[in-house]
């Protein structure tokens, strides 16, 4: 019988060498997107020209995405350096200094991690840095630490602890007791307490019972989910498996978009491995329990990721949800009691047992317990993955964190909860981030995206953006929806072309509230959100639309008006050849003009003008 | 099963626990429009017209598949109620063509109804609408898919009563339609049996009886109920009569027999009813076998020339020499009457049936 | 057809027959036969869509119900490359429309066309998830990042 203890206990010393230098690139999706292969392959190149006996080695995503390819370099009994933006080019000047010469390339490192070493001078150190020092890492503990497609690395950093405890001595009812007394809530965007769930799966009768792990993130702006499925999907698996044991269940689905590849694979590989040892499947560490799991991968649907939906889809249908009740606890998966939680929600499912939900239930506030995670997107510094305690203020996080917006320029609103979510402007910054406080200013929690949008985003443009999304997303089930979403993004289409009337700011009101009223499920009763917030926060953009025909933030074309200053104007001639629709004329060295009505508002003049003669209004 | 008792409009309800909402509504003569459902077939929930107000609810719950709770208190008439139904009215109109003045369904058609009942003009929103073509290349029925509501009965009573699942939803959102595999017509299909129980249950007039077309408005129409002549099943039918000829059959709803649905030749096969080729009168051959001469006889002399046949048959050559082959178009009294006849009066067991091979 | 074409018709009616196969029995299998099936041919043609539902004892319009709802399956045949552009909020606001733009131009062809010589298919999508990155396009498997429409050509080379 396998003996986790045993095993934990050999891999100590065994996963990182004490005698050799260890090179380790980030290897998630986003990491790979930036190059992070070209450098692993020039990281192997220069070490084998060298010589060096190195270990190359992947991991997954340490959560500053702004800094990709990010590639770790530690030395024996030295701390492990973070270094950012490396290219391939600069590959050799880092072996040669850190690895040859023993000192670290100080202006190219973001962060270090001690682990019980000495720290390097000038390096910020992991819990202290300015990135790091808000943040408070549970389930994405592992990610950009570990590999995550070893379940001895998973192992070794105390995975499968949880289990043995749930397994060995604990009853189902006592698992389900720790989840509630650790107060945690979903973390899909609802924050339905898990624990009740849970015990509602348990009650429910049947023999029969499922889990499924909702991995369909499909809001536009989030990838919490692909982050910790690639970093640590044996903590999800974990996870699932004690949400299996509690409710009694005996087979589960993990549900992920097919968009997400690198996911899936790092799934299948790490439910084979845990299969290999026992850790699935049947007579799990010889208890007698079984557990058997399976990926489905979504086939590119949005609405899947609601619950109902989402069921239809593993059942091989249309995904159209369906009323509720019944809840999929009484009758989900072939009308099976079904347990459905997110990726997040069961991944800190080990933790909570492993360390106490009194020790989950410290975090947080009153009634959001524990971190969230979030990613951190559009005009910040530092975009990323982040983990947070619950409370930290929508400031902390963006100005923090983050570092601020782009460029220096001035904040204008921050999208939380993706298109079911809304547009909080400046003065909600001090808001705290939990369930309760983000609904009550017109935002959701969502899953954790979070999109910082700066003076030159229209919040028009951008309300037409998530109606776009939502109406391409609709199943077509419910009128409210099907109809409504298309006649909202008619609306707002017509508003960012200057052919709104003001009436259709009480039309798009009455409409958005109606919407979420009747829609049959969460994605149309929360669909109008984006409208509503913004309705709400920004009105006075809609308004410079459609009474001034101005866009504030020039970002509504056909709105603009470009002109050139005939102060600047050398007559070059570049603007002239640059349009498209030869709205451009003068004399060679005479200041030249734009012909408003042939205009087509491209900008190609713009970009060429050395000389900055042209405007946008 | 136990009884509940909610309020609904102010009014003290009792019924049995499992009843929706809108039943227990209209089993209390409580008005609440519906567009997708139908007692007769699954739940679906998807119009979200019969959306009502309940105590304790988030936004409006679609009273057709919500079920009674103790002590729950409904309005279904509130101005939230009203407003969200208004504006459901408004968007399928928006997306709907505006030919009501020459469309068939015109006075039978539940979203001319409830349009008139809540003064929606549909002229609020401008937009988008589709754009499909008329399909009438089939001789039963026309599918005109702009029309097309999107309540999905026609699907299920394909699924769920015809078992034949020849359409389906297709594609998604404000494009999603009703349609066979590949966006094939009926006809293209090679799949459906054309029972047109599709038709019969459509609200709008997005399918229509090919025939009936231009035969009479909807108030002009005698309602006749009757039994279908095409075989021993008996359905009841409710004929639409104009002028004494029948412009359009409909399944009558009697449980203890079709329950409302007919089948291609019942609902489509009346025609035979006005053809000259059909025999109104008793006829006796007037020249040799086979010339095909005939003449008009009265009843009584039809009648009394049988019989006076069969007699000289049955004593020239015996009762065995005479057979009878009666009909699936009969009812099962008369097949059972003419077998009764051959074996008691004529002596044989010489009977057989059409339908029998 | 000649011979070799013919081989070819082969090779991918035994490789869906396999999928077929493998999956007997298994509940709620059609999405995942769809997958692969398309895998095989490219897209999903509507002879392979009926033997499926034959197979799967599924009405056919179901199945049709089904690979029309979801946006990964084609019923067309497409290109050899497959180039995906991100839509999503972070892309969005980072300025993936012109992303759009650019390789639309380049390459002539509008969102969900296929260039004359079958090369590329150019096609949206929701979000990628690699939105830290943004903006972002996905060609085949391999996702390019923080991408600029001066950046496009020489990616584009490389197909």
């Amino acid at each position: 019988m396998l003996d986790l203890k045993e095993w934990r206990d050999s891999l100590q010393g065994r996963l990182r060498p004490g005698d050799r230098p260890s090179l380790t690139v980030g290897m998630s999706t986003c990491g790979q997107a930036a190059g992070g292969a070209r450098v692993m392959a020039a990281l192997e190149e220069e070490a084998g020209r060298l010589g060096l006996q190195v270990d190359i080695n992947q991991t997954s995503c340490i959560g500053m995405c702004y800094a990709e390819p990010v590639v770790e370099v530690a030395l024996p009994g030295k701390p492990r350096v973070f270094y950012g933006h490396v290219t391939p080019e600069r590959v050799p000047v880092l072996i040669e200094k850190h690895v040859v010469q023993g000192e670290p390339v100080r202006e190219w490192a973001l962060v270090q991690v001690e682990d019980g070493t000495v720290p390097y001078d000038g390096i910020p150190v992991m819990g202290t840095s300015p990135y790091y020092g808000c943040q408070v890492r549970v389930v994405t503990s592992r990610l950009g630490l570990t590999d995550p497609e070893s379940l001895d690395a998973y192992v070794a950093t105390g995975g499968y602890e949880a289990l043995e405890k749930v397994l060995r001595r604990m009853t189902p009812e006592e698992v389900i007791e720790e989840i509630k007394a650790s107060g945690l809530r979903g973390r899909g965007g609802a924050g339905f307490p898990t624990g009740l769930k849970w015990s509602f799966t348990r009650q429910a009768p049947g023999d029969k019972k499922y889990v499924v792990c909702n991995a369909d993130e499909g809001d536009p702006g989030a990838f919490m989910d692909r982050s910790v499925l690639e970093g640590d999907p044996f903590t999800v698996i974990e996870g699932m498996t004690i949400a299996a044991y509690a409710v009694g269940a005996d087979e589960g689905y993990i549900y992920c978009r097919a968009e997400y590849p690198l996911a899936i694979k790092r799934l299948k590989t790490a439910i084979a491995a845990a299969e290999e040892k026992g850790l699935l499947g049947r007579d799990i560490l010889g208890t007698g329990f079984n557990f058997e799991l399976h990926i489905k991968a979504g086939a590119g649907a949005f609405v899947c990721g609601e619950e109902t939906a989402l069921l239809a889809s593993i059942e091989g249908r249309r995904g159209m949800p369906r009323v509720r009740p019944p809840f999929p606890a009484q009758q989900g998966l072939w009308g099976k009691p079904t347990n459905i939680n997110n990726v997040e929600t069961y991944a800190n499912v080990p933790f909570i047992i492993k360390n106490g939900g009194r020790w989950f239930a410290a975090m947080g506030t009153e009634k959001s317990k524990g971190t969230k995670v979030f990613c951190l997107t559009g005009k910040i510094k530092n975009t990323g993955l982040i983990e947070v305690p619950m409370g930290i203020t929508l400031r902390e996080i963006i100005f923090d964190i983050a570092g601020g917006i782009q460029d220096d320029k001035q904040f204008k609103a921050v999208q939380i909860g993706g298109p079911s979510g809304g547009c909080l402007p400046e003065d909600k910054l001090d808001l705290p981030v939990d369930y309760d406080s983000l609904t009550a200013a017109g935002a959701i929690m969502g899953s954790g995206g979070m999109v910082v949008m700066d003076e030159n985003t229209c919040m028009v443009d951008v309300a037409r953006f998530f109606l776009n999304f939502t109406q391409a997303e609709s199943c077509g089930k419910c009128t409210p929806c099907r109809e409504g979403t298309k006649r909202m993004l008619e609306i707002l289409t017509r508003i960012c072309e200057g052919e709104g009337r003001m009436e259709d700011l009480d039309t798009l009101e009455a409409l958005a509230r109606v919407v979420k009223n009747t829609a049959l499920c969460g994605l149309g009763q929360t669909c109008p959100n984006p409208v509503l917030s913004t309705l709400h926060y920004f009105r006075h953009e809609y308004e410079a639309h459609i009474k001034d025909k101005r866009c504030p933030a020039h970002v509504c074309q056909a709105l603009l008006v470009y002109t050139i200053d005939a102060e600047k104007c050398t007559g070059c001639g570049a603007c002239a050849r640059a349009c498209p629709s030869g709205a451009i004329s003068g004399e060679k060295k005479q200041p030249h003009r734009i012909d408003p009505a042939l205009c087509i508002k491209c900008g190609s003049c713009m970009e060429k003008c050395k000389f900055g003669a042209i405007s946008r209004l | 099963m136990a009884d509940v008792t909610l309020t609904i409009d102010g009014k003290q309800i009792t019924v049995p626990a499992g009843t929706t909402v809108l039943q227990a509504a209209r089993d209390n003569g409580i008005f609440i429009p519906t567009l997708c459902h139908d007692e007769k077939l699954s739940p679906w929930g998807g119009c979200r017209l019969c959306v009502v107000e309940i105590e304790g609810m988030r936004g409006l719950p679609a009273s057709c598949v919500t079920a009674v709770g103790e002590g729950m208190v409904v309005r279904t008439a509130s101005p939230a109620v009203i407003e969200a139904r208004k504006m459901m009215l408004e968007l399928l109109l928006a997306n709907h063509p505006r030919d009501c003045l020459t469309c068939s369904k015109s006075g039978a058609c539940s979203l001319q109804d409830y349009a008139y009942y809540y003064g929606v003009r549909g002229d609020r929103f401008q937009g988008e609408k589709h754009d499909y073509p008329l399909e009438e290349d089939n001789p039963f029925i026309v599918r005109d898919m702009n029309k097309c509501i999107l309540c999905g009965k026609c699907i299920r009573v394909c699924a769920e009563v015809q078992v034949n699942n020849v359409i389906d939803f297709a594609h998604r959102g404000f494009n999603t339609r009703v349609t066979p595999a590949m966006d094939l017509t009926l006809r293209e299909s090679e799949e459906c049996v054309f029972c047109g129980n599709c038709v019969q249950v459509c609200p709008v007039g997005a399918l229509a009886e090919k025939a009936s077309l231009w035969q009479g408005r909807e108030w002009e129409l005698d309602k006749v109920r009757t039994t279908c002549t095409f075989c021993g099943v008996g359905c009841n039918l409710e004929v639409s009569v104009k002028d004494d000829r029948v412009v359009r059959v409909r399944g009558y709803d009697n449980p203890l027999v079709n329950g409302g649905w007919l089948c291609v030749k019942g609902r489509f096969g009346a025609d035979f009813a006005d053809s000259p080729d059909r025999i109104t009168r008793p006829l006796i051959r007037a020249g040799e076998r086979g010339e095909g001469r005939f003449r008009e006889a009265t009843w009584d002399e039809a009648l009394e020339f049988t019989a006076r046949r069969l007699q000289e048959i049955k004593e020239q050559y015996g009762s065995r020499a005479v057979a009878a082959l009666s009909s699936a178009r009969c009812t099962n009294e008369e097949n059972y009457l003419m077998q009764k006849f051959m074996r008691a009066v004529i002596g044989t067991n010489n009977v057989d049936h059409c339908a029998r091979t | 057809m000649d011979a070799s074409g013919n081989n070819d018709m082969n090779i991918k009616a035994k490789a869906l027959a396999d999928v077929l196969e493998r999956y007997g029995g298994t509940k709620g299998a059609l999405i995942p036969i769809l997958q692969e099936a398309q895998e095989i041919y490219g897209y999903l043609p509507r002879e392979i869509m009926q033997e499926i539902a034959k197979k799967l004892k599924i009405p056919f319009s179901q199945v049709y119900g089904v690979a029309t709802f979801y946006t990964q399956f084609h019923l067309k045949p497409r290109g050899q490359n497959i180039i995906r552009i991100c839509q999503g909020t972070a892309c969005h606001v980072r300025g993936g429309a012109r992303l759009l733009e650019a390789i639309s131009k380049a390459l002539g062809i509008g969102k969900n066309e296929t260039t004359a010589d079958g090369r590329f298919t150019l096609e949206t999508v929701a979000c990628l998830g690699s939105c830290g990155l943004a903006p972002v396009m996905m060609i085949n498997e391999e996702t390019y990042g923080r991408l600029t429409p001066e950046k496009i050509p020489a990616i584009l080379e490389k197909y």
